[in-house]
């Protein structure tokens, strides 16, 4: 692509910058030239067929020829990833917790899947991959991942957990025994061996707690024996919680609330799925 | 080089483009018609170049157990070598191989110059390809310029019709033998004649037509002038060791014509101005001015320049493959104190070592394990302490198959919970699955500890990956 002619035979402009600088009036290359229309064109055509010129008439605009929106195009992309999901989503959507966790590929679905909505719903109190987390009085919400369970930890347990809430609740006993005894029972629990102590019978513990101290999972009660803790496992921990009880009712009462997910706030599918997900975290027990 | 360059003073500008003036430069505003001469290196040449690019029309015919025996196949993300199955996952053999071919490239190139260039190069073996149709239907070069200014008439047109259906016919071979190393040949043929390839296939078929048509037809010696970037690499390569087509000067200068009488002018040198050279030359350069952008080094030169001198009872070698420090007189250095040659042929063997332990130690089976970050850990209400792990085990093999989970070292007593039932690996996939190691807190020591896992197949055991991670614990 060479240019053949002589570029100083042809005549300036006649106009002379700084005693010799001229201005050639020489053609640009052909090549360029076609360049030029041709993006020229490409202008016309990009500008007719896309959204382009806004009207002063009601904050409309020249909606293109293309018909091309970009919510439309975000949706044809959303679609992609439905479509992977949608035969995923179609089979768990009539199927129970527990055979989602039966069939493997569901499963690992869930756990694929399930980070975003644990995320957005669960981690605030439970903390991301439901390690938890701590207020000033211990630990807020319990840790997921571990095998103990206040309400149970089947897959039937934990979805009825995240669909219906759960709210536990023990009696303030501050009124009711004196420090020493508190002390006592305080001491006791924090050994691991409430029933080394009469006071643990005597004083009615055992109502909530069972006769062997490992708690009730109908109501909730904490297993008292085990290395989990659910607030504190200080002795001055222990002696606050029985003092001032759980939802008590009184200002300096623990509180201790699972809101309820079913019902408009989560579908019924993505607490299943929830519940497969907390439940393969690794503390999820048979039926 | 050019002994005739008139010397100025230094430090001007100017004489930075002394030299370029004495130089033609063909921008392509002539086409370059070369003489073919019989001779050695047009031989070797033509050898070389089938050698190397007849593969590449056949090869992928090969078959090899019922499949293409070479075969990159895209659409599987798989590579195929005879019984060899390379995953993306061991790609990385091919940067080491890419990696043999540009020192290599680098290698020939310090000791004997443009070499690829010269012999092998694609552009230059198709260009030899389509020039030698166009010898065989039009005639010598006079012939083939005559033709060029003449006027259109049926002759014209019947010869040049021939040419560019035989030119586009190769064309056309070449897009189809491409396309062919990446989808399997037999069915790529099929697709095609009954029109049915998809879209990428007919883009790819069109861009190497185009490309073969238009890079060999008319662009030629143009693409090494101003389009490959090799042959401007490849001139850095070279110095005063390196061999390569040289006219010797020492020995040709002053150059001129034989009298009537065969009897030359006294001090004339061996060069008779025959022009020989130049009209052999693919790319058109008078090696006469010395080692320069256009040459490719094929040694087509040398061919005719041996002939005239023969003729004129003269020893050949005039143009002969030598060095500059050979012709300046100086004394040859060997192959081991050239440490550019060095460098590069260490590389070469360090990356050849790369493939060779790549592919000895490829495996059947790849396994990846990553410890969960958060938490490290969790405290069991037992008071033991479990452990997470993300799985990931690639299989390899042509078959589906489940794997069985062991683990050496890490916590005494620790048990591996989750893969009770052993986990299905499909071939080519990759699955994953997680695995809990729950340990007794009274046997943990130390807070991290290294724990071997050992995935294997479940009925054979000699197919096995295995991944050192760690167990943690809470801070003794």
């Amino acid at each position: 692509m060479s240019d053949k002619h002589d570029a100083s035979s042809v005549p300036t402009t006649g106009h002379v910058w700084d005693d010799d600088l001229g201005d050639y009036i020489n053609q640009p290359p052909k090549w360029w030239m076609l360049g030029l229309t041709a993006s020229a064109i490409w202008c016309v055509v990009y500008f007719l067929y896309y959204p382009s010129i806004p009207l002063s008439n009601g904050g409309t605009w020249f909606k293109g020829l293309g018909g091309w929106t970009a919510i439309t195009e975000m949706e044809a992309d959303k679609s992609v990833v439905d479509e992977v999901r949608g035969k995923y989503e179609a089979k768990l959507k009539d199927m129970t917790p527990a055979a989602i966790l039966a069939d493997s590929e569901l499963t690992e679905y869930v756990t694929r899947s399930g980070k975003v909505l644990f995320g957005d719903n669960c981690a605030a109190c439970h903390g991301q991959n439901g390690v938890g987390t701590h207020d000033k009085f211990g630990l807020f919400a319990p840790i997921l991942n571990d095998d103990d369970w206040l309400f149970g930890g089947t897959i039937d347990a934990i979805h009825e957990t995240i669909a219906g809430g759960r709210q536990g609740m023990m009696m303030a006993h501050a009124d009711m025994l004196s420090e020493a005894e508190i002390d006592t029972l305080a001491n006791a629990v924090a050994a691991g061996k409430p029933t080394s102590t009469p006071l643990f019978a005597e004083k009615g513990c055992t109502a909530c707690h069972g006769e062997d101290g490992k708690g009730m999972q109908a109501m909730g009660s904490a297993n008292l024996t085990d290395s989990v803790w659910r607030f504190d496992s200080s002795v001055e921990g222990i002696k606050y919680t029985i003092k001032h009880g759980v939802n008590a009712g009184t200002p300096e009462t623990r509180v201790a609330v699972m809101p309820a997910f079913q019902g408009g706030k989560l579908s019924d599918a993505e607490i299943k799925k929830l519940a497969v997900y907390v439940y393969k975290f690794g503390g999820g027990q048979a039926q | 080089m050019n002994q005739q360059v008139e010397k100025k003073e230094p430090g001007e500008v100017t004489t930075l483009y002394n030299e370029f003036e004495t130089w033609t430069v063909n921008t392509g505003g002539q086409t370059i018609h070369a003489k073919r001469m019989p001779g050695f290196f047009r031989t070797f040449k033509d050898r070389a170049q089938l050698a190397l690019w007849l593969p590449f029309f056949l090869l992928p015919y090969l078959r090899w157990n019922g499949k293409q025996a070479i075969l990159f196949d895209i659409d599987h993300n798989q590579f195929h070598f005879f019984s060899l199955t390379v995953l993306p996952q061991d790609i990385w053999m091919l940067s080491l191989v890419l990696l043999v071919a540009a020192m290599t490239l680098f290698a020939v190139t310090s000791v004997a110059s443009r070499v690829w260039c010269g012999y092998f190069c694609f552009q230059t073996a198709w260009t030899d390809w389509f020039t030698w149709i166009e010898d065989k239907i039009e005639g010598n070069p006079t012939a083939r310029r005559k033709l060029d200014s003449a006027p259109w008439n049926f002759d014209k047109l019947r010869k040049r019709v021939i040419k560019h259906t035989l030119w586009a016919l190769i064309a056309l071979l070449t897009g189809i033998s491409f396309s062919i190393w990446f989808v399997d040949a037999f069915d790529y043929w099929n697709k095609l004649v009954n029109f049915q390839l998809p879209t990428v296939g007919w883009v790819v078929i069109t861009m190497f037509f185009f490309g073969t048509y238009i890079l060999a037809g008319f662009l030629r010696e143009q693409t090494c002038f101003w389009l490959c970037p090799y042959a401007r690499i490849q001139g850095v390569m070279t110095d005063s060791q390196t061999i390569l087509p040289t006219y010797d000067y020492t020995r040709g200068e002053p150059r001129g014509k034989i009298r009537k009488g065969g009897e030359a002018v006294a001090q004339q040198g061996d060069c008779i101005d025959c022009f020989q050279c130049v009209q052999v030359c693919p790319t058109g350069v008078d090696i006469r001015n010395g080692q320069q952008l256009g040459c490719i080094t094929c040694g087509l030169c040398i061919d005719a320049c041996d002939v005239v001198m023969d003729k004129i009872n003269k020893p050949r070698g005039l143009i002969r493959y030598a060095s500059l420090d050979e012709l300046s007189g100086k004394p040859a250095k060997k192959m081991y104190q050239h440490p550019r040659t060095l460098v590069y042929l260490s590389i070469i063997l360090i990356a050849l070592a790369g493939i060779v332990w790549g592919l000895t130690h490829m495996g059947s089976m790849t396994l990846k394990i990553m410890h969960e970050r958060q938490p490290l850990y969790v405290q069991m209400s037992d008071g033991s302490i479990q452990n997470k792990f993300d799985f990931k085990v690639l299989n390899k093999t042509d078959k589906d198959f489940r794997v069985k989970v062991t683990a050496e070292g890490g916590v005494k007593d620790q048990v591996i919970i989750g893969v009770e039932q052993n986990p299905m690996t499909h071939h080519g996939r990759q699955a994953s699955f997680t695995v809990f190691v729950k340990a007794p807190s009274a046997n943990i020591v130390d807070d991290v500890v290294p724990i071997r896992f050992r995935v294997e197949q479940e009925d054979d055991p000699n197919v096995f990956a295995e991944y050192t991670s760690q167990f943690y614990g809470p801070k003794k």
